[in-house]
C-alpha cells in the first residue's frame, strides 16, 4: 500500500470537485484590492467570503502601525516567547486584551490554531475529562488527538445532551472542561451558552469559549458571544484570533485563573514556535484600538448581515439557523454547491464552499462572511446574482412561484 | 426496568441484553448499508463494509450513547471495529453504572 493510498476516497471526491472546471480549494487571490475586493482569474470580485469582518486589513492606522514596527524592530522575532521572542510590545499586547475582557492572564500565540490545539490539550490531562460540542472546529478535534483526557463529544448545541454526558461521569475523579463556540463557523449559528454554562456549573465543569468569529461582532463592546449573554465571569477561559476582525494572525486565550501563567511553560505551541512578528503584533494592538473606538462598525456589520440575511431568504434560499456575520446557504449536495460557487465566481462574486467532510452532518454550503464595509449595494448585487443562478440551476422555485420570506 | 421518555428517544437505564443492543445498532447503521439486501452481522466491519464517514460513525454513536445512557469516549470509538466490538464495548459500559 502507497503511502497516499489511504487517501484515496478523498481524492475521488476531490476530482469531482475540479471536473466543474474551477478548483476551490486553489484559488489565487491574483491582487487583494481592499477588504472587499480582489482580481481573480484576472476579473474584478466581489469579497464576501473572508472572515474579514471590519474590514481592518486595510485600516490605515493598522497599516501605518505594522509598517512603523517593522522599520523600529525588523521583520520576525526569530525566535519563541521563552528563548529571544519575548518582545516589550507582545506582553503590552497580552496586556491590552487581558483588559478589553477585565481577565487577569492573557497568553498571545503565533496563529488561533495553535491556541485551540495546545490551550485544550494542555489544560486537561489523563484521568481528566474533555467534553466537546459535535460541530467543533479542526483546531478543537486535533486538540482531542493530543490530549491523555478522555473525549466525549455531546450534540450540537444541546446543553441537555452536554448535561446527560456529565452526569454520566458521576462521582469519577478529575477535571471536566467543556469547550464551546461563540459562533460556529460553518453555519454561524451561536452557542445557547447562557444554558451551558449553567450546566457546567451544576457539574462543576470548567468552560472554554472560542470566540474566533464572534470577535468584535458580539457584545456591547465586541467581546463576543460570552459578553451578549452575561457570562464573562462563568467562562473559565476564551480563545480568540487575530486573523479576523482584527485582520492579521494569530491567536490568545485568557483567563483569571492565578496559575495561568503555568502555561507559559507548558503549553508547546508557545515554546517551540517563534512568536509573531512586530508588525502584527503592532497592527493587531491597534486593531484592537478600533474595535474598542468604533462601535460604528459592528453597528454596519449588523446593517449588512440584516440586508444579505433577510434578503437571500425572501427569494427562497435555506440558511443556516439564525442572523450572523457568518451565513451559510444550504445546497442540496456536493456537485451542486460546487457549481454553484463557480457560476458565482464566473459573475464576480467570491465565497467559501463547504462540503462534507468538513462540514456538520454532511451538509452542502456556500459560505458568505460579511463585512462592516460591504455596500447596501454590493450585497443587494450579490441577492440578485445568487437568485437568477438558484432559478436557473433549479435550487430555488420559478419566478411566480416564490412568494418570499418561506424557508 | 427504568425506561424514562426524555422527548425523542427512550432512555433505557437498566443493562441492556445484547440482543437489545445489537438490534439498536442494526436499526442504526441500517441507513448506511450499500444495498437494501445487505445484512449487518457482528463480524460487519462498520467503516469498511458500510457506507459510512468518521463522522457519521461518531454521530451514530452519540444515539446508541443516548439510548443505552452511556458515554463511549472517542479514543474507544476509534478502536472499534466491528459491530460484535461495538456492542460489546456498550454492554461493558452499561454494566459499570
Amino acid at each position: 500500500m502507497g503511502l497516499f493510498d489511504r487517501h484515496a476516497g478523498l481524492l475521488d471526491a476531490y476530482r469531482d470537485v475540479r471536473t466543474t472546471g474551477a478548483d476551490p480549494f486553489q484559488i489565487r487571490m491574483e491582487r487583494v484590492l481592499s477588504p472587499t475586493e480582489a482580481i481573480i482569474n484576472g476579473k474584478k470580485c466581489l469579497l464576501v467570503g473572508t472572515n474579514n469582518y471590519f474590514g481592518l486589513t486595510f485600516d490605515p492606522s493598522c497599516m501605518e502601525a505594522a509598517i512603523e514596527a517593522i522599520k523600529a524592530e525588523g521583520t520576525g522575532t526569530t525566535g519563541s516567547r521563552i528563548a529571544n521572542g519575548s518582545y516589550s510590545e507582545h506582553v503590552a499586547l497580552e496586556q491590552e486584551i487581558a483588559e478589553f475582557y477585565g481577565k487577569k492572564h492573557c497568553m498571545v500565540f503565533t496563529t488561533g490554531y495553535q491556541a485551540n490545539l495546545r490551550v485544550i490539550s494542555t489544560l486537561v490531562g489523563a484521568e481528566d475529562f474533555l467534553l466537546i460540542d459535535a460541530d467543533s472546529h479542526a483546531s478543537i478535534y486535533d486538540a482531542c488527538k493530543m490530549t491523555q483526557a478522555e473525549v466525549v463529544r455531546f450534540k450540537h448545541n444541546d446543553p441537555a445532551s452536554l448535561e446527560a454526558r456529565l452526569r454520566r461521569l458521576g462521582d469519577k475523579p478529575g477535571n471536566r472542561l467543556v469547550v464551546l463556540e461563540g459562533i460556529y463557523s460553518m453555519l454561524g449559528d451561536s452557542a445557547p451558552l447562557k444554558e451551558f454554562v449553567e450546566v457546567c456549573k451544576k457539574y462543576g465543569a470548567y468552560v472554554l469559549v472560542d470566540e474566533a468569529h464572534s470577535l468584535g461582532s458580539l457584545g456591547e463592546n465586541g467581546r463576543g458571544l460570552c459578553e451578549a449573554v452575561g457570562v464573562l465571569d462563568d467562562c473559565h477561559f476564551i480563545v480568540g484570533t487575530f486573523s479576523k476582525t482584527l485582520g492579521a494572525i494569530g491567536g490568545y486565550c485568557v483567563s483569571d485563573d492565578p496559575d495561568f501563567d503555568i502555561l507559559r511553560v507548558t503549553t508547546r505551541a508557545y515554546m517551540f514556535t517563534a512568536s509573531p512578528p512586530p508588525s502584527i503584533v503592532a497592527s493587531v494592538r491597534q486593531a484592537l484600538r478600533v474595535v474598542k473606538a468604533r462601535p460604528e462598525l459592528r453597528k454596519q456589520l449588523w446593517d449588512n448581515v440584516h440586508t444579505l440575511y433577510d434578503g437571500l431568504a425572501a427569494q427562497g434560499f435555506k440558511l443556516g439557523p439564525e442572523h450572523g456575520p457568518v451565513v451559510g446557504v444550504h445546497l442540496p449536495d456536493r456537485m451542486t454547491a460546487i457549481g454553484f460557487w463557480r457560476a458565482m465566481l464566473d459573475a464576480g462574486i467570491y465565497v467559501n464552499v463547504a462540503v462534507p467532510p468538513a462540514t456538520p452532518n454532511g451538509v452542502s454550503l456556500l459560505r458568505c462572511s460579511l463585512c462592516a464595509v460591504h455596500t447596501k449595494e454590493q450585497l443587494e448585487h450579490m441577492i440578485e446574482v445568487m437568485t437568477g443562478i438558484g432559478r436557473q440551476m433549479g435550487v430555488l422555485a420559478p419566478k411566480l412561484k416564490v412568494a418570499g420570506g418561506s424557508r | 426496568m427504568i425506561v424514562e421518555n426524555d422527548g425523542a428517544s427512550v432512555l433505557l437505564r437498566r443493562v441492556p441484553t445484547r440482543g437489545e443492543v445489537m438490534a439498536e445498532i442494526v436499526t442504526q447503521l441500517a441507513p448506511f448499508r450499500s444495498d437494501d439486501t445487505q445484512l449487518i452481522r457482528g463480524a460487519t466491519v462498520i467503516s469498511k463494509d458500510l457506507a459510512i464517514d468518521s463522522l457519521a460513525v461518531m454521530d451514530m454513536v452519540m444515539e446508541l450513547e443516548d439510548r443505552f445512557d452511556v458515554s463511549i469516549p472517542m479514543n474507544l470509538v476509534a478502536e472499534i471495529q466491528t459491530v460484535d466490538e461495538l456492542a460489546d464495548t456498550i454492554l461493558k459500559l452499561a454494566s459499570r453504572r
